[in-house]
């Protein structure tokens, strides 16, 4: 193992981890200000009920998000110096602007969205719920503008020495596939995030429990994935055809083709075997191939064989991630019309086995976004900057020791944290939604005591703090059925 | 004025804000398991709780910040100190996670504390390596770093780390006086006395030992006539450490903080001084380091205009908590936080004084 692959392993670990977080958050920051606005709007509790749940799962997966995030910006640093070195004048604008718009942005106004609402208005709740909102979705911006320009890099001049000089800032930012690539990523947090609504809700419907919220929940992510689903797919298309005309070897490792010609087949599955550049097994059916990747009959595709072996990316690991992220998003859409059909027939809430579908897909987003990452940047190996600058040029004069101990270190302390994190979410989503103080619930309500469990029948909240105690006034303005 | 000289002040503004600001949360957090009851351990958590995110965002900008401005500083010092960035990093992610997860739960208490403490100890002792590596100068050939992974790692290193973790444990101090109330403002009253006896020698040793190590820091403030004009640094920090000294047990619970925050300050002044004018000391000037003029115009803009914008809400966040932290026996409506109360009191006059 050399240091350039012990970074890359780092690297795509620590990402990899990462990127669940925004994913989740992205589409949950602006589900809670939608909530938060119709609540404002509305007045009806089941929409305050709905915020404060998914505020607080909320919280949890941003305060992973910023910490996680933190880590990247250094590591750029620490084991990419090269690369560092090389892009700086471009790429260290975008970074920065990604801090000082959006990081401060979504941190100025957390406080308010977690632990403001009773003290500030409902209006200025829904703004700061709105400013965290945005500034996810400007952090997302930022930071793919960065990743794009790595893929398609425009509007800059590389000199003798290698150093990349900005020439024009809208072409940086506005490269040829940051358009597709933000709003495909965009797309597919609001798509995960809304499954998630969708999963957790089937889970209370599945208990019968907070059966108000769960079953509005439910409705609003039917809606969401009915629209999302379908539009993600048209934006999958759209960046095919994009990475088809900036970075065909990528699209030939997707499509596991060796040889460029006219009509080509679409393979559907087979085990590209890169010493002999041919596929074994393959499954394909003929001019598809075409027909999807240029829309039309004959149009001609780049094969692998158009470059050296030594410029193409590791193939089978970008082929068959390609095939998980869109298996993946065919099962989702399908999911979504199901729904629809269901709902149609007014079955939506009582379907029971569509609701333990709707638990099983929960993870689904979440899968095909790391597949989707890894196709992108495998896909773009083994070049940093596509086309131009080698990732073995850009990497840290450090030593693998060191960056064995901290992969070794990371490993644990990240999979510590995810299991945390999905025990204090399962926790959260046993509770349910906080029921408001005095207010008699409609549905059952059963809440866990200090360790988790479950107590049916059990009395009102006890907030988990052992120094909380229920006065008597409080005990008696709680009418248990 | 040139762009190095104004981008060299803005990357060190960035700095100090980080350093005042996350040092007084990472000093709560020193403090976190030497506090008497878990009452207080709770309203320490919760005073900082609406801020911390805020102020460790500083971290990013000053990290691309540097990345975008002074890109040498960031390409050729974070390889030279990758155990201790790493540590860094990793000790902020437990600390950052505890907030989230130790008010869940009740049996597991106890591990999120030494997380939190752990991680708030540990942070600030690796930021010290850093610092008394990067007085001491890092190898380099060829505008890259040359070094192994310890050679950076000096004993300069390890008595900044001791003294950062006392400053901002000193720093925690005086935000838990100004914050807090009865039992918890005494402990930190107590510690506040331990913590700056240890700044107080540890800046002492680190400066000694600079100028002793390093002949271009000694010859930069014994030289004359520097001498003369820069003897004001060490006497007022001097007189400041004297100021805390009596502002512990005195009247005005804001005053610590303040003065501490002026102490952090000065020592960063004394830094610059003694470092001037490189980014990474005697190999790379900020003249030599600075970007492309084109890359400066884009990030000046955007911190003209962004930058006075962020501080007003930041500001506002702190205005909006204002007040003393007080944890009272209700729910919030989202269930298991206790609230952060804040309501504007009069300053307690302590019946505990004891001095």
């Amino acid at each position: 193992m050399d240091a350039v692959v012990l970074s890359r392993l780092q690297f795509a670990f620590t990402m990899g981890y990462h990127i669940l977080w925004p994913t989740f958050t992205i589409g949950v920051a602006s589900y809670v200000a939608c909530l938060s606005g119709l609540w404002w709007w509305t007045r009806r509790p089941v929409y305050r009920d709905l915020m404060r749940f998914w505020a607080r799962i909320f919280g949890m997966g941003f305060a992973m998000g910023v910490i996680t995030g933190l880590v990247l910006s250094y590591e750029i640093g620490t084991n990419w110096s090269g690369f560092s070195k090389a892009v700086s004048n471009v790429l260290g604008p975008l970074f920065m602007y990604e801090a000082l718009t959006a990081f401060f942005l979504e941190a100025g106004f957390i406080g308010v969205v977690l632990f403001g609402e009773k003290r500030v208005g409902p209006g200025a709740h829904f703004f700061a719920c709105c400013m965290v909102a945005f500034g996810t979705l400007l952090s997302a911006t930022w930071v793919t503008a960065a990743n794009s320009w790595m893929q398609t890099p425009a509007g800059a001049i590389q000199d003798a020495n290698g150093i990349f000089h900005a020439v024009s800032w809208p072409d940086i930012v506005f490269n040829p596939s940051f358009p597709y690539r933000v709003s495909h990523m965009v797309c597919a947090s609001f798509l995960t995030g809304a499954f998630v609504v969708a999963g957790v809700s089937a889970l209370h419907l599945l208990w019968r429990r907070h059966l108000e919220t769960a079953r509005k929940g439910f409705s609003m992510a039917m809606w969401t994935v009915l629209l999302l689903a379908p539009l993600q797919i048209v934006l999958g298309d759209m960046q095919g055809l994009n990475t088809r005309e900036h970075q065909p070897t990528k699209l030939a490792a997707m499509e596991g083709l060796w040889d460029s010609g006219h009509g080509v087949a679409a393979t559907l599955f087979a085990w590209p075997d890169m010493a002999k550049e041919s596929n074994r097994f393959e499954l394909s059916i003929p001019h598809l191939g075409s027909l999807y990747l240029t829309h039309s009959w004959n149009g001609e595709v780049q094969g692998l064989k158009a470059v050296a072996r030594e410029d193409r990316p590791n193939v089978p690991i970008v082929f068959f991630a390609f095939r998980i992220m869109v298996g993946i998003g065919l099962i989702l859409l399908s999911v979504a019309i199901t729904g629809a059909v269901l709902r149609f027939r007014g079955r939506l809430y009582s379907a029971r086995w569509f609701h333990f579908v709707a638990v099983g897909a929960m993870p689904l987003g979440f899968v095909a976004v790391l597949a989707g990452w890894t196709v992108t940047e495998a896909g773009r190996q083994p070049f940093i900057v596509y086309g131009i600058l080698r990732t073995a040029q850009a990497a840290a004069p450090v030593s693998t020791d060191a960056i064995s101990m901290s992969l070794g270190l990371f490993v644990i302390v990240y999979n510590l944290l995810l299991l945390a994190f999905l025990w204090f979410g399962a926790r959260q989503v046993w509770r349910g939604p906080p029921a408001e103080r005095g207010e008699p619930q409609t549905l059952t309500q059963a809440r866990p005591g200090g360790r988790g469990i479950a107590l049916p029948g059990a009395h009102a909240a006890d907030p988990l703090l052992s120094r909380t105690s229920l006065t008597a006034t409080q005990e008696g303005s709680w009418m248990p059925r | 004025m040139d762009a190095s000289l104004m981008f060299a002040a803005v990357s060190a503004l960035a700095i100090v804000i980080y350093v005042l600001a996350d040092g007084f949360d990472l000093g709560v957090g020193i403090l976190f398991l030497a506090a008497p009851r878990d009452l207080d351990r709770d309203t320490m958590m919760a005073s900082i709780e609406p801020v911390w995110d805020g102020n460790e965002t500083w971290l990013v900008m000053g990290g691309t910040l540097l990345f975008a401005v002074f890109p040498a500083a960031y390409y050729v010092l974070l390889p030279a100190f990758y155990l201790p960035v790493m540590m860094m990093l990793i000790a902020l992610v437990l600390r950052g996670i505890a907030f989230s997860f130790r008010l869940q739960t009740v049996r597991y208490r106890r591990v999120w504390d030494f997380a939190f403490a752990g991680g708030s100890l540990v942070a600030p002792f690796a930021q010290g390596l850093i610092l008394g590596g990067f007085i001491g100068g890092v190898p380099m050939q060829d505008g890259v770093f040359s070094g192994g992974p310890f050679s950076t790692l000096t004993l300069l290193g390890v008595f900044s780390g001791i003294g950062l973790v006392a400053g901002y444990a000193l720093l925690g101090a005086g935000w838990l006086i100004w914050k807090t109330e009865g039992a918890t403002q005494v402990f930190a009253r107590e510690v506040g006395h331990a913590a700056l006896l240890l700044v107080a020698l540890m800046m002492v040793v680190v400066s000694a030992w600079s100028a002793l190590t390093e002949p271009a820091v000694a010859s930069r403030w014994f030289a004359w006539p520097n001498l003369a004009l820069l003897a004001p640094v060490p006497l007022v920090t001097a007189l400041v450490i004297v100021a805390i000294w009596r502002s512990l047990w005195g009247p005005r619970d804001v005053l610590t903080f303040q003065l501490s925050m002026i102490l952090f300050a000065l020592g960063f002044g004394g830094l610059c001084i003694s470092l001037w004018p490189y980014i990474v000391p005697r190999q790379i000037t900020i003249w030599d380091g600075i970007a492309d003029p084109q890359t400066l115009w884009f990030v000046g803009v955007g911190i003209v205009i962004v930058m006075p914008i962020v501080l007003a809400y930041q500001a506002r966040a702190y205005w909006v908590f204002r007040g003393k932290t007080r944890i009272h026996e209700d729910d919030s409506g989202y269930g298991e936080r206790p609230a952060i109360q804040s309501r504007r009191t009069s300053a307690q006059n302590n019946s505990l004084h004891i001095s």
